[in-house]
């Protein structure tokens, strides 16, 4: 075995060694709490094993909000390393880690899973059904997904974290001029991440496609529903090409193979390709799901259903076409020749049609609609202008020509910053506030949400609009200082002291969780929005089974024609019929940990360990082969019983005053 | 899982769960095309890339890859046949037929493994050159994904002699089936593109 271990921990930077003291005193106190208070049982039975689709959504949303609190903290690093000129804060091979981690941590681990736990949360409620249609597949997802960002998130403290940006262009990237362990992380933790996402989609796309309410055909289905269609169909087309992309570095690495060295015939530029080929779509895999987001939250708090229902879906699928065919703008400057530039340019000038007519729609969705402005509805305000400023700097990079100019400067850095947080980040807070109560029961708090926003907001625009212009001055991306004759110092101070302002809005953020989670009150209406989609029918927090009788559907925001109505709290209790639900699994979580086992020893290529930890695997599937564990049915009485205990509330239940 | 049974149908179609089952495999072949698709856009770019190593017509013994061609176009017929005695509920022509494929797969993967040895020990690595890194990855691909099918199947052949048919067997036999005869549609492409493009080239 060619382990080195004197080499595992990275030893001497006391800011590593901070955290490996940091590290151990939480993993110590978790332990020591959790058999304190006697919750090892119920952690396993309730969340470990659980495969309910409530609760992994949550399970997601809780390592998302942990991936933002390190994601951040990285990016602070980074800009108190060039918060002053020629800086020795951190040193190059330092930042060079961090702004990898960055990239990595925030796409991958902060973006994807917190989308995803909404979706999880969401989209079986939306559409009337009690659960995804392969629940124990998506626990499978979740524990993948966590066991990839695991082990990618201890390569900092254990064996040094990769270095070469969240492209990890070749060859760069490659043994020859990376020859540490950290870029091994790079490819085996996103493999195993990868693999847990690429379920996500199979999973969506037939619990979408199948198991919707009787009455809801495509075109009556909420428009996040429908984005998250979209969504796992790009999943599905994108990450196997990552998947190869991922193994043949790994080849590369770890056996010597020739994809993209530059000896033997290997090719560099096949990896930006292949890796542009998944990565522009991983975009829009994060941006659609944020615009079914917005469109639900601004059609709530506008009361008005939403605009130009059918152009916002003709827009989406034609987003997804055309996220195919643009990847190669991220390095017009290979110099593919004339002809496949301007194709490229044009394909990516395109995207701003549809984006426009979605852009359009909400505000004509806000048009004389009774605008409540809730912390939901402004983050969603906040985002039309924001994401234009990313959108329009967008097509001026998409022009060829041009882009030779703002190509690797901090100009495409402020650009895909002004997209992806307004776009992703603003998209997930809103849908935490609008969606915490079906999730919890309770509200988050609005007055300290709206202290969250402004700081957020206010933070997020004085950190990145210097950088508009630093990069048009000429400071390139990934450097780690710059000289004080550069004359970037000033902008770069004001990035600095904006990136704190955002870092207090996020804090604001967390303690409102715990605020809430205290003081907030529990007696919140199970529909405190007055909302218009299906999952506002049934109870907060949701009861297992979702519905106790299944909605029908016969129009476009179900629930708010039912509440016209007045058909929405009654239910007929001869309607109630025995529920089937599926079984807990501890199968799921079994996977992540001999995943987690085999790729921790193949990224120190210890192959034989990997070969002898990959048997887990085998055994765990064929476990799963002759699991005939066919679930359990609910009975009549226990439903009707869980059903009164929330409809019929004494006192009533408080709604939100808008 | 749910109860109700639609005898209407095929076997494997009757319970609401086997027909999400049969929807969700037929969504993850189509990313296994888009995996698949990508090995061959590797192919196609660094197949040609020799490095001053063994060129396809230096190493390919097109005799041995016929015999491969022909063991796993057999084996995708004798599946069919199984799937076929499958929905006539004839247990024992169902596990004949299974076995036949099984060992006609296995017959392939003899040969492959064969052909890779023979490669190694002409000093044809997957070190060599970019051509044979590709080369070996794209068809290592498939070979492990045969590989994987035969182990899959064995467990299956167990099941359906613990429990005969059911619609759960069924439903498992009939998925095995699409993804035998989807691993045959690939071979055809690597004889095409790989094989038979080499020695023409």
């Amino acid at each position: 075995m060619g382990i080195k271990w004197n080499e595992i921990l990275v030893g001497g930077d006391p800011l590593l060694v901070g955290s490996q003291i940091a590290i151990v005193l939480t993993v110590v106190a978790i332990v020591v709490g959790l058999t304190y208070f006697k919750k090892w049982g119920w952690l396993w039975r309730e969340w470990l094993t659980t495969v309910d689709h409530k609760k992994i959504g949550i399970m997601y949303i809780v390592s998302g909000v942990l991936m933002f609190f390190r994601g951040g903290i990285d990016g602070l690093l980074m800009k108190a390393q060039t918060a002053r000129p020629e800086m020795n804060f951190l040193d190059a091979q330092h930042y060079n880690e961090i702004f990898t981690t960055h990239g990595v941590i925030m796409i991958l681990f902060m973006a994807m899973p917190l989308l995803i736990g909404l979706m999880n949360v969401v989209v079986p409620l939306q559409i009337g059904a009690r659960d995804v249609a392969f629940p124990q597949l998506n626990a499978l997802s979740f524990w993948l997904f966590f066991s990839g960002a695991m082990l990618f998130n201890i390569s900092f403290v254990v064996g040094g974290s990769p270095d070469a940006g969240w492209t990890s262009y070749f060859p760069l990237a490659g043994k020859e001029f990376s020859p540490g362990i950290g870029n091994n992380y790079y490819a085996i933790a996103l493999q195993i991440a990868g693999l847990g996402t690429l379920m996500t989609g199979i999973n969506f796309i037939v619990t979408i496609l199948k198991m919707r309410a009787p009455g809801m055909t495509l075109m009556k289905m909420p428009m996040f529903t429908w984005t998250t269609l979209i969504t796992s169909i790009i999943i599905v087309a994108a990450f196997p090409i990552f998947t190869v992309a991922l193994a043949l570095m790994t080849f590369d690495r770890l056996y010597g193979t020739h994809f993209f060295t530059l000896s033997s015939g290997g090719s560099d530029m096949l990896w930006a390709n292949l890796f542009w080929l998944w990565a522009h779509p991983e975009v829009y895999i994060v941006i659609l799901p944020a615009f079914g987001i917005f469109s639900e939250v601004i059609a709530t708090f506008s009361r008005k259903t939403l605009y130009g229902y059918k152009s916002m879906v003709i827009s989406i699928v034609g987003i997804a076409f055309l996220s195919m065919i643009v990847w190669v703008h991220h390095f017009y400057t290979m110099d593919a020749g004339p002809a496949v530039n301007s194709f490229f340019s044009i394909t990516t000038m395109l995207i701003a049609v549809p984006t426009g007519v979605k852009i359009f729609n909400w505000l004509f969705t806000m048009r004389k609609g009774r605008i409540q402005f809730t912390t939901a509805m402004l983050w969603a305000l906040a985002f039309v202008p924001n994401f234009v400023i990313g959108g329009v700097t967008g097509v001026m990079l998409a022009m060829a020509a041009a882009d030779y100019q703002y190509h690797n400067t901090l100009f495409l850095v402020a650009h895909f910053h002004y997209v992806l947080i307004p776009g992703v980040v603003f998209a997930v807070f809103a849908g935490l506030y609008y969606w915490w109560p079906k999730m919890f029961g309770f509200m988050l708090n609005e007055k300290l949400g709206k202290y969250h926003f402004w700081l957020f907001t206010i933070g997020f625009n004085v950190t990145f609009m210097p950088m508009f212009f630093l990069g048009l001055k000429g400071a390139v991306r990934r450097a780690y200082t710059y000289s004080a004759e550069s004359g970037f110092a000033p902008l770069f101070l004001v990035s600095a002291i904006g990136s704190i302002i955002l870092a207090i809005g996020f804090a604001v953020f967390c303690y409102n969780i715990y605020w809430s989670f205290r003081y907030a009150k529990r007696n919140v209406s199970h529909d405190p929005w007055d909302a218009r989609t299906l999952e506002w029918m049934t109870a907060s927090p949701v009861q297992f089974y979702n519905f106790a009788v299944v909605p029908e559907v016969k129009q476009l925001d179900a629930f708010w024609h039912m509440k016209k109505r007045g058909e929405t709290l009654t239910l007929k209790e001869s309607d109630i019929k025995k529920i089937h639900m599926p079984s807990n699994s501890g199968l799921p979580f079994y996977m992540a940990v001999v995943f987690g086992i085999t790729g921790f020893f193949l990224v120190f290529e210890a192959h034989i360990a990997a070969a002898v930890a990959a048997i887990g695997i085998v055994v765990g599937l064929i476990v799963r082969s002759f699991d005939y564990d066919d679930g359990y049915y609910v009975s009549v009485d226990e439903i009707k019983q869980t059903e009164r205990t929330w409809r019929n509330v004494e006192g009533g239940t408080e709604n939100h005053v808008g | 899982m749910s109860a109700n049974v639609n005898h209407s149908l095929p076997l494997e179609y009757q319970t609401e769960q086997n027909r999400l089952n049969i929807l969700g495999f037929w969504i993850f072949l189509g990313a296994e095309i888009v995996l698949f698709a990508t090995l061959f856009a590797v192919y196609g770019v660094l197949g040609h890339r020799y490095a001053g190593g063994p060129t396809p017509s230096d190493i390919f013994k097109l005799n041995d890859v016929l015999i491969q061609t022909l063991l796993l176009l057999t084996s995708s017929f004798t599946c069919g046949l199984a799937v076929f005695f499958m929905r006539q509920r004839d247990m024992k022509k169902l596990l004949t037929w299974f076995v036949i494929t099984l060992l006609l797969g296995a017959g392939f993967l003899f040969m492959e493994i064969r052909e890779f040895i023979h490669y190694v020990h002409e000093g044809a690595t997957m070190q060599t050159s970019a051509f044979l890194s590709s080369f070996f990855v794209l068809l290592g691909t498939h070979g492990a994904h045969v590989t994987f099918g035969i182990i899959w199947a064995i467990m299956l052949i167990i099941q359906l002699l613990q429990r005969g048919l059911t619609p759960v067997t069924a439903r498992k036999m009939f998925i095995i089936s699409l993804y035998w005869h989807f691993l045959d549609v690939v071979w055809i492409f690597i004889l095409t593109f790989v094989y038979l493009k080499g020695m023409v080239a």
